[in-house]
């Protein structure tokens, strides 16, 4: 399972993963709020989020345990999983769906023209798409991230895992003659989480912090039997 | 013996009887086609507003991203194969009583797969950017991927409709040429140009019938490989209810069903409209009768087969989608669906002399069409508003933008069909007469036969 991104037989400087603790998290939707913020995400209003179009590239999924007055919240953040097996891309007719050489499952903005097969394929529904032109309320508009696009009405949009972010800190590594170290980069959902149950790194260096959570007895991944073999490990402690 | 070929003295009054329909239409005709103008303005409106403001005119939203529009395509891309399905197949096994249906049906499946086509277009999120799923050399080298099922439909429907305008073109030459040599006006050197310098020749005879021999097993063939792969626009999905290896067949044998609905439907208003009963005879409702009375059963045993599977392994993920769809949300839908297509087709259609009842056939033609409609959105919605993290549990009803171009589009296909017979000869004239010439030839050896037993 490890060994499945990007293609094979050429060497893989990075390979992007994350660790989502879920005994940590509180459900804030701190990660939410920064990730609009950061990538550009469009506003939706309480008409489209009523009607399920909300654009949320983080979303934190809710479940209740047990009858009341016996009852548990469970958070549970699901993003894009940036699957090694991505169903997303090959079933896109344009190629706008595409694994990078790092094990990203990018989105081709510009190429995209909107058949949402790839939307429709993603077991995750980790995919939105822009039913309308992008709107922000003043003067939101004036704080938009100029390192991100503006996605147009009517294409495919979803986690990058802030690949400008990715593409930033390694490039600040190259300047410095040095290596990407571990925590050089981090996505603005990790970034922003209070209770650090985000961590996001480089797997293939074995001495990062992901690469050793990965490895935890607690791990698992999201719908791990479709075998897509995902970037994210959810980390759970069993109750029982 | 003379040599003037046996009922030879039928032949001016077929002429008569079916270059009728070409006449122009009297008042009621230009009234449905303003009708018909008016709705498809409609729809073309709501398609300019939609890309106009953006494909949220739509009530999709996630998970459901495909609905009424791929359902619609779907079922357009299935009333097609009601004229390939039918003259192919019955071509192929030299059935006499094919002919004056093969053109009805023909007309339909060019007209259905332009719709069709229509419905991919109301769909894309950027249909100004649809040329990217052509394959042209560009300078960024960028081509489309054909990994994609999406890439394979695209190839197919394109061969269906280049292949199914050959296969209604082909046996009209003859027919334009009769129409040429008798009609004046404007229209006469259209049909000069369409009839290829036409001379009925008995050279030009032999290249015809050897053509469409050729043709004939191709159609058919590219007619379930055209379906399987709507089909597998699903099928190859990882989502529960559409992943399923039955769904090829599943879809060629439901595009045939709601096609040989769609068929009596148009044979009944033509034969109407145009006083065709001499042509059209309770004898072809009677076949086309039986032949969707197969269909249903076949229809029924796949969907039961499919059912049956879900049900019985249980799988949690295929189970919630079967149980929203049996006793859910979706319900009503679902057992109207299955009175219409399976229910009402079985009691009627087995009785023979429901059969022989034009008016009643098309009752069942509007059923299954209605139920097979219904069908697509069903195989469409539950699944993708049932997936497996069950916070995006979600349901669906189209918009009225939706349901604007839907009707709309319902209203082009007629529309351009009212035209098309007013162009066309409706009923192939010189298959006609060649069938009465066949009657006559076998007759007399009948007689002879008994009479020598």
């Amino acid at each position: 399972m490890e060994d499945k991104q990007g293609p094979p037989g050429e060497p893989r400087p990075h390979r992007w993963q994350m660790v989502i603790d879920l005994d940590r998290c509180t459900g804030c939707e701190a990660c939410v709020v920064a990730c609009h913020a950061e990538n550009n995400i469009r506003l939706s209003g309480p008409r489209e989020a009523a009607e399920g179009r909300a654009i949320n590239w983080i979303r934190i999924e809710r479940y209740w345990e047990g009858e009341y007055p016996d009852v548990k919240a469970r958070f549970m953040p699901v993003l894009c999983q940036h699957c090694a097996d991505a169903p997303c891309e090959p079933v896109c007719p344009v190629y706008a769906s595409y694994h990078t050489p790092e094990g990203l499952n990018a989105q081709v903005y510009n190429r995209c023209i909107g058949v949402r097969y790839c939307g429709n394929n993603c077991p995750y529904t980790a995919r939105q798409f822009n039913w309308f032109d992008p709107q922000w309320d003043p003067p939101l508009e004036q704080q938009l991230n100029p390192d991100v696009t503006v996605r147009q009405n009517g294409i495919m949009e979803k986690c990058t895992f802030c690949v400008q972010r990715i593409r930033q800190g390694k490039e600040q590594a190259e300047r410095e003659g040095r290596p990407v170290r571990d925590g050089d980069i981090t996505p603005a959902c990790v970034q922003s989480c209070p209770t650090t149950a985000l961590v996001f790194g480089d797997g293939n260096d074995p001495n990062s912090r992901v690469a050793i959570m990965a490895k935890s007895g607690r791990g698992f991944h999201l719908l791990e039997s479709l075998g897509t073999h995902p970037a994210i490990t959810y980390l759970k402690r069993l109750d029982e | 013996m003379n040599n003037k070929p046996a009922g030879w003295e039928e032949m001016p009054a077929i002429n008569r009887d079916l270059l009728a329909p070409l006449a122009p239409g009297g008042r009621g005709y230009v009234l449905l086609l303003t009708l018909l103008a008016a709705v498809v303005s409609a729809g073309a409106g709501a398609w300019v507003y939609q890309i106009e403001t953006g494909i949220g005119q739509t009530n999709l939203h996630p998970p459901i991203f495909w609905s009424a529009y791929i359902a619609s395509f779907v079922y357009w891309i299935g009333v097609s194969h009601s004229g390939t399905f039918i003259s192919g197949v019955l071509r192929l096994t030299k059935a006499e009583w094919r002919r004056p249906i093969t053109r009805v049906a023909e007309l339909m499946t060019i007209i259905s797969v332009v719709i069709a086509t229509l419905f991919v277009f109301y769909h894309l999120g950027r249909s100004w950017r649809w040329y990217y799923l052509i394959p042209y050399p560009n300078q960024r080298e960028i081509w489309p991927d054909f990994r994609s099922p999406l890439m394979w439909d695209a190839t197919a429907v394109f061969t269906y409709a280049t292949a199914s305008t050959i296969y209604l073109y082909l046996p009209l030459i003859p027919d334009f040429a009769l129409v040429r040599d008798r009609i004046g006006g404007w229209r006469k050197p259209l049909y000069s140009l369409l009839s290829l310098g036409w001379r009925g020749s008995q050279r030009e005879w032999a290249a015809l019938n050897t053509a469409i021999r050729i043709i004939t097993p191709l159609i058919v063939m590219v007619m379930i490989s055209v379906h399987s792969i709507v089909g597998w626009d699903f099928g190859m999905s990882l989502v529960p209810g559409w992943h399923t290896s039955i769904i090829a067949p599943y879809f060629v044998v439901g595009a045939v069903h709601s096609g040989l609905g769609m068929v009596v439907i148009g044979l009944y208003l033509v034969r109407r409209i145009y006083r065709l009963d001499t042509y059209i005879r309770l004898e072809h409702f009677d076949k086309l009768g039986k032949l969707m009375l197969v269909m249903t059963l076949t229809l029924a045993y796949l969907y039961f087969a499919d059912q049956l599977t879900v049900w019985y392994g249980a799988i949690p993920d295929h189970l919630s989608v079967m149980h929203a769809v049996m006793s859910g949300p979706y319900a009503v839908p679902q057992w109207t669906m299955i009175t219409l297509i399976y229910v009402l087709p079985l009691i009627t259609l087995t009785l023979p002399a429901f059969r022989a009842w034009p008016a009643g056939m098309l009752m069942v033609g509007l059923c299954i069409n209605v139920g097979m409609y219904i069908e697509r959105m069903l195989i469409l919605t539950p699944p993708l508003a049932h997936p497996r993290l069950t916070y995006n549990w979600s349901d669906y009803f189209p918009s009225w933008v939706e349901l604007t171009i839907m009707a709309g589009s319902l209203s082009l296909a007629v529309l351009l069909y009212a035209l098309a017979i007013k162009f066309v000869p409706i009923i192939s004239i010189w298959e006609e007469k060649e069938g009465r010439l066949h009657e006559q030839e076998s007759a007399p050896r009948r007689t002879g036969r008994t009479i020598s037993a």
